[in-house]
């Protein structure tokens, strides 16, 4: 833990995890009543003024927090188990099967992520678990093509070849040699998986396809109040600052990672 | 005498290479379009019923249904709309009852001026901070810049493009347009104000990825051992930086190049969006939100076909700069177990 981009990035992106999860106990109003003038400034009552409807903004926000986070979490995790499962099965199957994977996750990463995302969403609809399982269809191929290569990379090494040689079973050196060794770069990977997660989420939600309007969600109230740009900036600048405080700290982190493991690679000769 | 190929012209040796490329590049783009047809026909979404309104009766829609061919099997549907496309036809607009490929090719334009206009920034940019960040690796300056950097690439696009809004549409900076509302009977160079903001925060977020990458190659680059013995002959730095270690750091930056764009067309459509920019990303979200199928398949193909073509010469591009690879009979991208050890998982149930 000595390497403080670590501690920084855990540190912020902890500190947004708890405003979104103790938010809605925290938050004033209820986040659909409409409590003051429609674009009011922030008074004494609402620190950051009200909304296109009136709501209050600091009431949304604290309770529009939740949606995305869940949401770009699992879609990272389930992202993270079946695309590194594939990638493993890639990099240490026989060469049809290598071939097969690889090139499906060639062909789908020929959809730039957001189209894929825009795509399936438009046609199948917009429940919250269809968009966290389209986004993480969008992230899966990059996640095989990094745990493939990875495993390729550890398994052309010494120790495997000599736990090989040793007799162990497939079983033993799959998950005692191998997966130890390209956890790291599937861990940065993450990270990184999180911030464009986040950025993607409320992207959907900003463009309109992603959770439903009178409910609170970050990448909405910047859609929602857009229009007010000018007149009441901070119903537009809060969740984006929150949004782009999130996706910084968990790009921090991935980068703080992978940084500590470079310099423990340097040290190991 | 006896070796004839030596006098005729020879065939280059990556040419091989090549066809077989061409011929998996052609491979993708035909199962991406059986993907794309299948992802918006089949689903549950029916193009009858988004024509004629929620409220027809059911003898019209299956009429139409039967119009437009939605009745007979997907494959023959999937043959018809593939040997159309095929041709140029793209069938016609739900929405506005033109056809795609008119709509499409006018949107088209706007974002390839858009997009050329992005690599023309970003990359003399990225290439410039990355060469310079790299002579003056670990200063103040190198760590400065990588923050910036990062904080760059963690903010989503869109988050950019509205910041941007907020810093040029505040009243006393009414010098850039917020919004680019082009007027079509113009020539867009006439016009390029409008392109100032869209341009810069696209470039924005394809910055940091090609910058880091620039760095990183000539860090590797200056590190290797000709430039020691470059050195040692009295060769200038300034030469050996920017005639030796440049050319070598350029390759893995066309790969950068080709990823960048892959992404960069995802990040137009939000950036088209927040500026109104009349490109092929407002047209597909104006689309989807119609569900105007012809359209909506007519643009992920055309996209997707771009991605592919934009990987095909990326990969050309490699391999004809990189004398080693131009030169193999052979190309394998791929690195071999450095002692031929055949790992378990690759041998094949006789060798044991």
């Amino acid at each position: 833990m000595n390497e403080p981009q670590i501690r920084n990035g855990a540190l912020v992106t902890a500190l947004v995890i708890a405003f979104a999860l103790l938010g809605p106990w925290l938050a004033p109003q209820g986040s659909t009543d409409m409590v003051g003038p429609v674009y009011g400034a922030p008074t004494g009552s609402a620190w950051l003024g009200y909304d296109f409807l009136g709501h209050d903004v600091l009431s949304r926000l604290l309770n529009g927090g939740l949606s995305v986070l869940w949401m770009s979490v699992a879609a990272a995790s389930i992202a993270l188990a079946i695309g590194s499962t594939l990638g493993l099965l890639a990099g240490l199957s026989r060469r049809r099967l290598d071939q097969l994977i690889t090139w499906s996750a060639d062909v789908s990463l020929a959809f730039p992520d957001l189209i894929l995302v825009l795509l399936i969403v438009s046609m199948l609809g917009r429940a919250p678990w269809l968009i966290v399982l389209t986004v993480s269809i969008a992230f899966i191929p990059g996640v095989i093509r990094l745990a493939r290569a990875s495993a390729v990379a550890v398994a052309g090494q010494e120790f495997v070849e000599a736990a090989q040689m040793m007799g162990y079973s497939r079983r033993r050196i799959l998950f005692k040699e191998i997966l130890p060794n390209i956890l790291t770069p599937l861990l940065v990977h993450f990270g990184n998986m999180l911030t464009w997660g986040v950025g993607m989420l409320s992207g959907l939600s900003f463009l309109g396809y992603g959770v439903a309007p009178p409910t609170a969600d970050w990448g909405l109230m910047i859609n929602e109040n857009q229009a007010g740009l000018l007149v009441q900036p901070w119903a537009v600048l809060a969740p984006a600052i929150l949004i782009g405080v999130f996706a910084y700290g968990t790009n921090i982190l991935a980068e703080g990672i992978g940084r500590r493991s470079a310099r423990m690679g340097d040290k190991q000769p | 005498m006896s070796e004839p190929s030596c006098k005729s012209p020879r065939t280059p040796a990556w040419l091989s290479w090549f066809i077989g490329r061409l011929g998996y590049g052609l491979l993708t783009a035909w199962v991406i379009s059986l993907v794309v047809f299948i992802a918006t026909q089949a689903l549950p979404s029916d193009p009858a019923r988004v024509i004629l309104g929620p409220d027809a009766p059911l003898e019209s829609i299956l009429t139409l249904q039967h119009q437009l061919g939605l009745d007979q099997p997907i494959l023959w549907q999937y043959l018809r709309w593939f040997g159309s496309a095929l041709s140029g036809d793209l069938g016609e607009s739900l929405d506005s009852n033109a056809p795609v490929s008119d709509i499409l090719w006018g949107r088209l334009g706007y974002t390839l001026v858009l997009l050329t206009g992005v690599i023309l920034v970003v990359v003399p940019a990225a290439l410039a901070l990355g060469v310079a960040l790299a002579l003056r690796r670990d200063s103040r300056l190198d760590r400065w810049s990588l923050s910036l950097l990062i904080f760059l690439k963690a903010t989503p696009g869109f988050l950019l493009a509205i910041g941007l809004v907020l810093l040029f549409s505040m009243p006393h900076m009414d010098w850039l347009p917020a919004v680019s509302i082009l007027d079509p009977d113009q020539s867009l160079l006439r016009q390029l104000k409008f392109l100032v903001l869209p341009v810069l925060a696209l470039s924005l977020t394809a910055l940091p990825y090609l910058t880091r990458m620039v760095r990183a190659a000539m860090i590797e680059a200056l590190d290797s051992d000709y430039v020691v013995a470059a050195r040692l002959r009295g060769i200038p730095y300034r030469r050996i930086v920017w005639g030796h270690t440049l050319p070598n750091a350029l390759v893995p930056a066309i790969q950068g190049v080709a990823l960048t764009l892959r992404t960069l067309i995802g990040g137009a459509v939000l950036a088209e969006v927040i500026f109104s920019y009349p490109g092929i990303g407002t047209a597909l979200n104006a689309a989807i939100q119609m569900r105007d199928l012809p359209m909506i398949q007519a643009i992920v193909l055309v996209i997707t076909l771009a991605v592919v073509l934009i990987n095909l010469l990326a990969d050309l591009l490699t391999v004809l700069l990189t004398p080693k690879l131009r030169t193999a009979r052979r190309v394998t991208m791929i690195q071999r177990n450095r002692r031929g050890i055949t790992p378990w998982w690759r041998r094949s149930r006789g060798d044991a």
